[in-house]
């Protein structure tokens, strides 16, 4: 089994779930013309929960996400972002967007523009934020992933690691109350996972919460709360990491472990 | 497990047609279309406002009308009797006539240009180089006054080539001759000449009909044989030798037809003061070709390059590792890559060429824009209509043409998966 | 037998064998490396031959100095020669036209403000704040070219104000979309309604101008800079739209777009200067006559908007999905993405497109000579018209043809300066 390696014991007294919900999802199907991606989905997170979605290629994992800040466009049920209903409400799409945070397998960091730039550009366009502030903003979460001294430079010139922390630091400008990330570490070298996780794990000790598709399961037995297994588009299993992974159920949850965690 | 949280659910607001995505973009484009046809209405406002000014109408009856003028060049029988719908067709054909001589002949410089200027010979690459870009970087324009002034200029007069000492010589064992009014090359001759076939517009020469069917089925006929060589290799594995057989498909039919129509050539002589017999090709019509040709070619050249260059070295070197010999990487594994590079760009050069042959107006080669948007607007002072339908034209024929192409990407990437 | 061996002595380099170095290797490894190499070697020293032998002497024996072709043909007494006394004679005509001479401090002062004006459009590196500069140019140049009123040029910078005050003051209220439209509508309502009338009331309360030149007496190369200049600067906002609107997933206006374009591109830029100069009339309301090379450069500008929307589309294109996803998910609206994160990016790459559109539409302003304008050949022909100069056609050709191909083959060269620096950029 892929252990995380921890450079310390993991904090946990601001890893708390309370009880306010953040997303909620009833009965929400999603087709891509005659295909059905995602199939009677039912989840409530509330305020504070790591949730790891986990699941084969194809499962509707990232799609399940995306849905959340309508990146897709669902077709049936109802998505409930902190309050305000997905619907075809433009106003409501751009709160939603605003308040949720989200992270890409590729970074999708802007080339033309310095990562400062990167970082500022949307609180400065869509939350209105003096420039001055957003550029102190900037500073203070490029301090926290590690990298303030690459404020200056342009995407193009930093590692892929270093890119999706920035990438990080660019979601967590917009002070999102809910971050997503969409297999933030899979298009990563195996020495740059580590760096990201780190900061991943970081923002989970700060009680953010987290909705992450990955396949990182030592991410997953270290931070999460919920483990969620998709398979065919629909939510198979979900149970506490320890008993998710020590004790599945389900066959294809079963067979999903062994094949992941089984070399 | 859900229970959903209290959302509200009201019915239509007035917004929503701006800040839901159902109703935006009709919003957007209803919007766009009243701004739309506002527009077009005060144009075409504007245009039946300026033409009851005028004391005119909007009609096309000017086409029926007598020309009254002549026309030089003409593929079909015409004469100043004629209507004026039929300058617009002579002229479409002088047009057509152009572009399609134009493009043979681009194609064949062009690609000739192109594969030298890769040409390990460092002599003859740079020289495709130097015509490459002069050819490239001045006006088409210039390159046509150019041409025609030479033509017309620096050329000998007929009368130069009389008397026992001519100052001037026929090309060719005396059959071309290039002379300030043109150039005056063999016409093709029928002894037994089938007559022609009466279109009701105009007539085609069943002679031209039937060499083309023949030809057309020779290209079938050898389509077979290639066909039959690859099953035989297919099953045997040995390829049969094909060449002589296609030889004999191509020449024998075509000898058969040369009998049997009496074909031979008329050549051009010199009769008083001009030459008789031959075709006569008029200083216009070659300006235009020739700096088509050469102004196009270069274009070609730079698109034959760019594909060849395409296809990475490696495919050649992979190709040549296999043992295949040079031919067969060139027919197997070169061409059929490069060409899917080369072929779109060539056409919409193709394209260019068609819309060039507008310039002819500047030697007096009487295409479409002379006869229809030239003359005949002037004598009709029918602008709007002629434009209209000139407009027209041309843009069907780069319809066909850009279909033409739309055909072929698809049925190349068809191949492609 | 041993088959161990152990070198006792390293062996120095040697120069490589004489057939293998120099020119003589050089020669025959690029000029004779086969049969058909030997071929093509000597059929292109002859073609070069024949070109010399037939242009050398012609070029050696050229006349700088002489007042009439008359005079040119007595100096050269029979041996073939050129002429280039025209150009020396004439050369301020092609250059300027019948722009009156103690004024050509202002197209000359127009053309070096153009540059600085372009620089920061080619060069990166330059301050941003020069943009401003470029802005503004087209006015300057305008009245430096035509002269008359300085206050016309500001009345119209005034609705370009007008135009992004409504669009400032409606965009917190409204979307993005209506704002931009009521900007528009308002600018077009001062520029028709407004403009003119304000700018003759303070020209008659504060004269402000130069003496106004009439376009007729525009020609030359200035005229074909003007227009090739204005066409692709005025085409840029315009396919930029026509793009977008392609493709855009509103069928009603990618219908329109397209339809526009095809249009465009399939017929002749002849056919659309002759609706310039012989039908724009008809479409506007009777009684508008106005200035023929403004309605030149109007068609032209939608000739090259249509070019200009393709080369966009291709710049579109080439971006990833992803930044159109991340600017989504950051919350900008479709007007916010595009102007700070996808246009920046694929204007970028278009940068090579737009210069060889430029090129083209540089060629063809050469066209204009059919509807009656001077440009160098329109003058080219006046020149010939004047008795001096009676029958001289190589001379003025190639000078005009010179001239077009020093400016072509730079901007082409500098294009692909920039294809090859786009490829090895950081991204």
């Amino acid at each position: 089994m892929s252990e995380l390696a921890l450079d310390h014991e993991i904090d946990r007294s601001k890893m708390t779930v309370s009880n306010e919900v953040a997303i909620q999802i009833a009965r929400m199907n999603k087709w891509y013309g005659q295909f059905h991606v995602l199939r009677d989905i039912d989840m409530t997170v509330h305020r504070g929960e790591r949730i790891v979605i986990c699941g084969p290629s194809g499962s509707g994992k990232s799609t399940l996400i995306r849905c959340i800040n309508r990146l897709e466009e669902h077709q049936s049920g109802q998505i409930v972002v902190d309050g305000t209903e997905l619907t075809s409400d433009l106003k409501n799409i751009d709160k939603v967007r605003s308040e949720v945070g989200m992270v890409f397998q590729h970074f999708n960091l802007f080339p033309h523009l310095t990562i400062l730039e990167n970082c500022t550009l949307a609180p400065i366009w869509v939350r209105k934020v003096p420039k001055k502030e957003a550029e102190e903003t900037a500073m203070h979460f490029l301090r926290k992933v590690k990298i303030p001294e690459q404020a200056h430079k342009y995407p193009g010139q930093l590692s892929g690691g270093q890119q999706q922390r920035v990438a990080i630091a660019r979601s967590l400008c917009m002070k999102p109350r809910i971050m997503l990330f969409d297999e933030p570490t899979s298009a990563l070298d195996p020495e740059m996972i580590k760096e990201v996780l780190d900061t991943m794990i970081e923002l989970a000790e700060e009680g953010m919460t987290m909705l992450c598709v990955t396949h990182e399961m030592g991410f997953a037995q270290a931070v999460a709360n919920r483990v969620i297994f998709m398979d065919q588009g629909q939510i198979v299993e979900q149970n506490e990491p320890k008993e998710f992974f020590n004790n599945p159920q389900s066959d294809r949850t079963k067979l999903f472990l062994s094949q992941i965690l089984g070399h | 497990m859900a229970t959903m949280p209290d959302v509200r659910k009201d019915g239509f607001r007035l917004s929503m047609l701006l800040y839901d995505t159902r109703y935006r973009s009709i919003t957007l484009q209803v919007i766009f279309l009243v701004l739309f046809a506002a527009a077009a209405w005060w144009l075409i406002h504007n245009t039946v406002e300026n033409l009851k000014a005028l004391g005119k109408d909007f009609s096309f009856g000017f086409l029926t009308v007598r020309s009254g003028y002549d026309i030089n060049q003409r593929l079909i029988e015409y004469s100043s009797d004629s209507p004026h719908w039929r300058a617009f067709l002579v002229g479409l054909l002088n047009t057509l006539l152009l572009a399609a001589l134009s493009c043979v002949t681009a194609t064949v410089v062009g690609v000739l240009a192109g594969v030298l200027r890769l040409s390990k010979n460092w002599l003859v690459a740079r020289l495709m180089t130097v015509y490459v870009e002069t050819f490239r970087n001045i006006p088409l324009l210039i390159w046509i006054l150019l041409i025609f002034a030479i033509m017309t200029e620096s050329m000998p007069a007929p009368n130069a080539f009389r008397g026992e000492n001519p100052a001037s010589s026929m090309l060719l064992f005396d059959s071309i001759a290039v002379t300030n009014r043109g150039v005056y090359v063999p016409e093709p001759l029928f002894t037994r000449s089938l007559g022609n076939l009466d279109l009701g517009v105009f007539l085609v020469s069943w002679d031209l009909l039937v060499i083309i069917a023949v030809l057309l089925a020779c290209v079938l006929a050898n389509r077979a044989l290639r066909k039959n060589a690859e099953t035989v290799q297919n099953a045997t594995g040995v390829r049969p030798v094909t060449w002589w057989k296609s030889l004999l498909i191509f020449l024998v039919p075509l000898a058969a037809l040369k009998f049997a129509l009496g074909f031979h050539l008329g050549l051009p002589e010199l009769k008083g003061f001009n030459f008789a017999g031959g075709t006569h090709l008029r200083n216009s019509l070659i300006a235009m070709w020739f700096a088509l040709t050469v102004y196009t070619g270069a274009f070609i050249a730079e698109t034959v390059r760019a594909g060849i260059l395409a296809i990475s070295r490696g495919q050649s070197e992979a190709a040549a590792a296999l043992g295949l010999r040079p031919g067969r990487i060139m027919s197997l594994v070169i061409l059929p890559q490069a060409l899917r590079v080369i072929i779109p760009p060539m056409i919409s050069q193709y394209l260019n060429i068609t819309k060039n042959t507008s310039l002819a107006l500047a030697v007096g080669y009487m295409d479409i824009r002379s006869t229809l948007g030239g003359i005949t607007i002037n004598q009709t002072g029918r602008e709007l209509e002629g434009m209209l339908l000139m407009m027209l034209t041309y843009l069907v024929i780069s319809l066909v043409i850009s279909m033409a192409m739309n055909l072929y990407n698809s049925s190349v990437k068809l191949k492609e998966r | 037998m041993a088959v161990t061996f152990v070198r006792k002595e390293m062996l120095p380099q040697q120069p490589p064998p004489s057939s293998q170095v120099g020119p003589v290797r050089w020669v025959r490894e690029n000029l004779l490396s086969s049969p058909l190499n030997i071929f093509l070697t000597l059929a292109a020293i002859y073609v070069i031959y024949v070109i010399i032998d037939h242009v050398g002497p012609w070029l050696m024996n050229s006349v700088w100095n002489a007042g009439s072709l008359a005079e040119c043909r007595q100096i050269l007494a029979g041996e073939s020669g050129a002429c280039f006394a025209v150009i020396n004679d004439r050369w301020r005509q092609l250059l300027y036209g019948f722009y009156p001479s103690d004024m050509y401090w202002r197209p000359n002062l127009a053309m070096v403000l153009l540059l600085v004006a372009v620089a920061p459009v080619l060069f990166d590196k330059l301050p941003r704040k020069m943009i401003w500069f470029s802005a503004v140019y087209p006015f300057i140049a305008f009245w430096l070219l035509w002269g008359g009123s300085l206050w016309l040029p500001l009345a119209v910078i005034a609705g370009f104000a007008i135009g992004y005050a409504v669009f400032r003051g409606l965009s917190p209220m409204t979307n993005g979309a209506l704002a931009v439209i009521a900007g528009a509508l308002a600018a077009l309502i001062w520029w028709f309604v407004a403009a003119a009338a304000v700018s003759d009331v303070l020209q008659s309360v504060i004269p402000l101008g130069i003496a106004a030149v009439p376009s007729r007496e525009f020609g030359g190369f200035m005229l074909s800079i003007i227009i090739g200049v204005t066409g692709i600067a005025l085409s840029l906002p315009l396919g930029i739209m026509l793009a977008l609107g392609r493709k855009s997933d509103m069928p009603l206006i990618k219908m329109i777009c397209v339809g526009f374009i095809e249009f465009i591109r399939g017929v002749p830029l002849i056919t659309l200067l002759f609706t310039a100069s012989l039908l724009l009339n008809y479409f506007l309301p009777p009684g508008t006559n106005f200035d023929i090379i403004l309605r030149v450069i109007i068609m032209v500008t939608l000739f090259a908007a249509a070019y200009m929307a393709e080369v966009i589309r291709g710049g579109l294109a080439a971006l990833p999905r992803g930044q159109y996803e991340a600017a989504d998910a950051l919350g900008l609206d479709y007007w916010k993405a595009q102007r700070l994160i996808i246009m920046p990016q694929a204007l970028k790459i278009s940068i090579p497109g737009i210069v060889n559109t430029f090129i083209g539409l540089f060629k063809d302003t050469t066209l204009v000579v059919f509807i009656g304008l001077l440009d160098p050949i329109g003058l080219s022909n006046a020149i010939r018209a004047d008795s001096n100069w009676n029958g001289i056609y190589w001379e003025l050709f190639i000078f005009i043809g010179a001239c077009f191909f020093i400016f072509c083959f730079g901007m082409s060269r500098y294009s692909m300066y920039l294809e090859r620096r786009l490829k090895t950029d950081h991204r």
